[in-house]
């Protein structure tokens, strides 16, 4: 059925903006940091037009950004703040603080290198710092899939049996300041799958006074803690429930939670996250041509980790590399980890290589899959090294 | 039933619940019951790290029988942004947001958040617990700590004078900024009141003597906060619409009728040392410390 | 389906347990002397004070920590504080 649509041509910090402001957020806190700044300013453009019913909160920092953002969703207010890199370090106490306080803030995180030396091109580090906190988060690889996971995030996040925070990155500059047409639904129909925000229950709340983070025993600090895995895990359900909804109303695929490219007879799985998932799936048609059955796997949701969804779509494979936007010194891709994870839990025998590619927003191009692929089947490779590919190139 | 004057006038409704953990003799739990006494049920708190977030209690029983949200040690004045902003949209006008931080989360590390809610002026009443160190973990230095006081990080009496954020407040363009101790309960419930009814940013900031940070009795918490101020080390006042007013006692003193800063420090463990001969220098340049503040306010009520 | 555990706490007295065990000296009024100005209830930092009809000062034995200000601070001595276990 054709459905009446808005289409416009949007970077992904636009596409980010008015999906957050399409949510009827009603508290925005931020702080200017590039390359997430356009998010801000939009926003800010867009509710002083008189559009969108929105209060934005301009604070001194990102600290006092998640600070404010907060205290607005613990106040019942549907809230959401942007950052990047440094900007999400200096706020990352309060990044743990809305976890734990069980606040469904949502955020964009756009991801950028750290310093020093200053670099504010793209790499995963950023964002992989989150990964133990008990957020949710997305790994966006596209405007579209920015505005779509956001629109999401908030129904994820707000979920009476989930009640975490949701992150939603996409990468600096490759899709944050580039236009690509974004197709958005119309406001009813988002309406009607994003409840008003009057449902969020409060946690500060006059006439029913608790006292938010008093003193734990142990015991109790761990079973808190041991709710957050509970309601994380229990959240993969709710996030494909989710995303078939969208699905059912955008008619784009948000059933996977790992989207898969030529995956069903490859016997190589290219797996990435984020934007360089498109030039992954250009080498997989490459390789293809070359007879070499490829595939290729996005990371889209990094946690809580698709275990499942992972290995049916790998099970079948001979080897699968992993391209990973960042590294944990000392131990090697950070995706790379989580993959081998779940490999041994279901005790299969998949080789899995590890490539550290693109940090400090190095350009990764198909050619760099190409190479990989190659070289495996040549027997170059040595499962227990990380490599280090730039430019076509270990270094 | 007979009740005294101001019993009837603080109001006999307890929202600070016995049996908290705060130490013997505490200054600010005193604090604590008046303030809540004024603010009323309808208000939410907001507290940084510090003391009061071990007297708040336990996940078991909480000692605020109002809404009350823990935060990051810098971040309480942005938390009662993101509140008082949700509360406003929601359009619930009737709830107060106070935060209450200690001297350490006020003048150090939160400085930032303080300053920032200031300028962006938020409707919340920000109010210093200044206990004059970093007493929960165990009495070291802070930028509230007087000269010349001894702490765990100085162990021979501060070098530096205290931070005048008072001052520093009132640059901020604020509509209300005022003093006050416990030893004054009805000027601070009155306070507490003005400030409340006031819509915008106001600060208000607190001396609540500490009997372990200031070794004194745990008796003496009353006598101590009382003397601080009719020596003059501590001024009470109110500024307001750019106007500077000194409450009693303090509006006395203005003609050096004070009583001996001796009197007010003598009765302190924290300030012994100052009493030795070599020490001499310090204490008369705590003492110059206070005369310039009362030279400063003697210019701002010639104005 | 989990439940999902929030951190938080209802109010309720005696969030550090009886806290009169902390005492070893106790406020004892003094009824004749006692002018019923609320000075002790207003100065208390425990919340340990009440009045009674008439307007004298009791003490709530639970939760009096001892800490003496509400006898340093009556301005006719009708608080005497007596130590909890005796001499030794």
């Amino acid at each position: 059925m054709e459905r009446v649509r808005r289409k416009y041509v949007l970077t992904g910090n636009y596409a980010a903006a008015y999906a957050a402001l399409h949510s009827r957020v009603e508290v925005v806190a931020a702080y200017p940091i590039t390359p997430q700044t356009t998010i801000v300013e939009k926003i800010d453009e867009l509710i002083s037009k008189g559009e969108y019913n929105t209060t934005m909160i301009r604070v001194e920092s990102e600290h006092s950004a998640m600070a404010a953002a907060i205290g607005a969703s613990a106040a019942g207010a549907r809230a959401f703040t942007a950052t990047a890199s440094h900007g999400l370090f200096y706020m990352y106490e309060n990044i743990w603080w809305a976890a734990n306080s069980r606040l469904p803030v949502v955020a964009s995180f756009v991801t950028r290198a750290l310093a020093p030396p200053w670099n504010i091109w793209s790499d995963h580090q950023d964002v992989y710092a989150l990964r133990d906190s008990g957020w949710i988060l997305f790994l966006a690889r596209n405007a579209q899939e920015v505005y779509d996971l956001i629109i999401q995030a908030f129904k994820i996040a707000e979920d009476d049996e989930v009640r975490l925070p949701v992150g939603v990155a996409h990468d600096a500059f490759i899709v944050s300041h580039t236009s690509e047409p974004v197709e958005m639904p119309m406001q009813d129909e988002i309406d009607s799958f994003l409840p008003p925000p009057e449902h969020i229950k409060p946690l500060l709340d006059p006439e029913n006074p608790v006292s938010v983070g008093n003193l734990p025993t142990a015991e109790q600090h761990y079973m808190l803690r041991k709710n957050i895995w509970d309601c994380i895990i229990y959240s993969l359900s709710v996030i494909r429930r989710v995303g078939r909804e969208y699905t059912e109303l955008t008619g784009r695929n948000y059933g996977e939670l790992i989207p898969a490219y030529k995956t069903e007879d490859a016997e190589y799985i290219l797996v990435t996250s984020g934007a360089m998932g498109g030039d992954a799936e250009d080498a997989v048609d490459v390789l293809r041509d070359m007879g070499i059955r490829a595939g290729h796997l996005s990371i889209r949701l990094f946690r809580p980790f698709p275990h499942d969804e992972l290995i049916d779509k790998v099970a079948d494979s001979k080897a699968i590399l992993v391209f990973n936007r960042g590294v944990s010194m000392g131990l090697g891709g950070v995706i790379t980890a989580d993959i081998r994870d779940s490999i041994s839990k279901e005790a299969l025998s998949i080789p899995v290589y590890d490539f550290i590619v693109g940090l400090g927003g190095v350009e990764v191009s198909k050619d760099d899959f190409i190479k990989a692929v190659h070289d495996l089947k040549t027997g170059k490779l040595d499962m227990k090294k990380t490599y280090y590919l730039m430019g076509g190139e270990y270094v | 039933m007979f009740r005294p004057a101001i019993v009837k006038r603080l109001g006999e409704e307890e929202l600070f619940n016995p049996g908290h953990p705060a130490c013997h003799g505490c200054g600010f739990s005193i604090t604590l019951r008046h303030i809540l006494k004024a603010a009323g049920k309808n208000t939410i708190f907001v507290v940084p790290a510090g003391c009061t977030s071990i007297v708040a209690g336990t996940m078991n029983k909480a000692t605020f029988r109002v809404p009350f949200y823990h935060t990051p040690f810098a971040a309480s004045a942005a938390v009662g942004s993101g509140i008082i902003e949700a509360l406003e949209r929601r359009g619930r006008d009737d709830v107060n947001v106070i935060v209450w931080a200690g001297d350490g989360a006020t003048y150090d590390i939160g400085f930032a958040a303080l300053s920032g809610a200031a300028e962006r002026g938020h409707n919340i009443l920000y109010i210093c617990n200044d206990n004059e160190a970093y007493m929960n973990t165990g009495i070291q230095r802070s930028g509230g700590t007087p000269r010349g006081a001894w702490t765990t990080t100085t162990w021979e009496g501060k070098r530096e004078a205290k931070k005048d954020l008072i001052r520093i407040m009132m640059s901020h363009n604020i509509p209300y900024i005022a003093t006050a101790t416990p030893a004054y309960p009805l000027d601070l419930y009155n306070k507490v009141k003005k400030a409340l009814s006031i819509r915008g940013f106001k600060y208000l900031h607190v001396l609540n003597p500490c009997p372990p940070g200031w070794r004194i009795d745990t008796s003496l918490t009353i006598e101590v906060a009382k003397r601080a101020v009719l020596s003059g080390a501590w001024i009470l006042l109110e500024y307001e619409d750019g106007r500077l007013r000194l409450n009693p006692p303090s509006n006395t003193m203005l003609e050096k009728r004070r009583v001996p800063l001796e009197d007010y420090l003598k009765i302190q463990g924290r300030f012994k040392h100052l009493f030795k001969p070599e020490n001499k220098w310090l204490l008369e340049k705590l003492k110059n410390d206070i005369d310039e503040m009362w030279n400063w306010i003697k210019e701002m009520l010639a104005k | 389906m989990p439940e999902v555990m929030y951190p938080i706490a209802k109010p309720a007295p005696g969030s550090a347990g009886k806290t009169g065990y902390w005492r070893w000296q106790k406020p004892v009024i003094i009824r004749e002397k006692c002018t019923r100005c609320g000075l002790c209830w207003i100065y208390c930092p425990d919340s340990a004070y009440e009045l009674d009809e008439e307007g004298y000062p009791i003490v709530l034995y639970d939760w009096c920590k001892g800490c003496g200000i509400c006898a340093h601070e009556c301005p006719v001595d009708a608080i005497k504080m007596v130590d909890e276990y005796g001499e030794g």
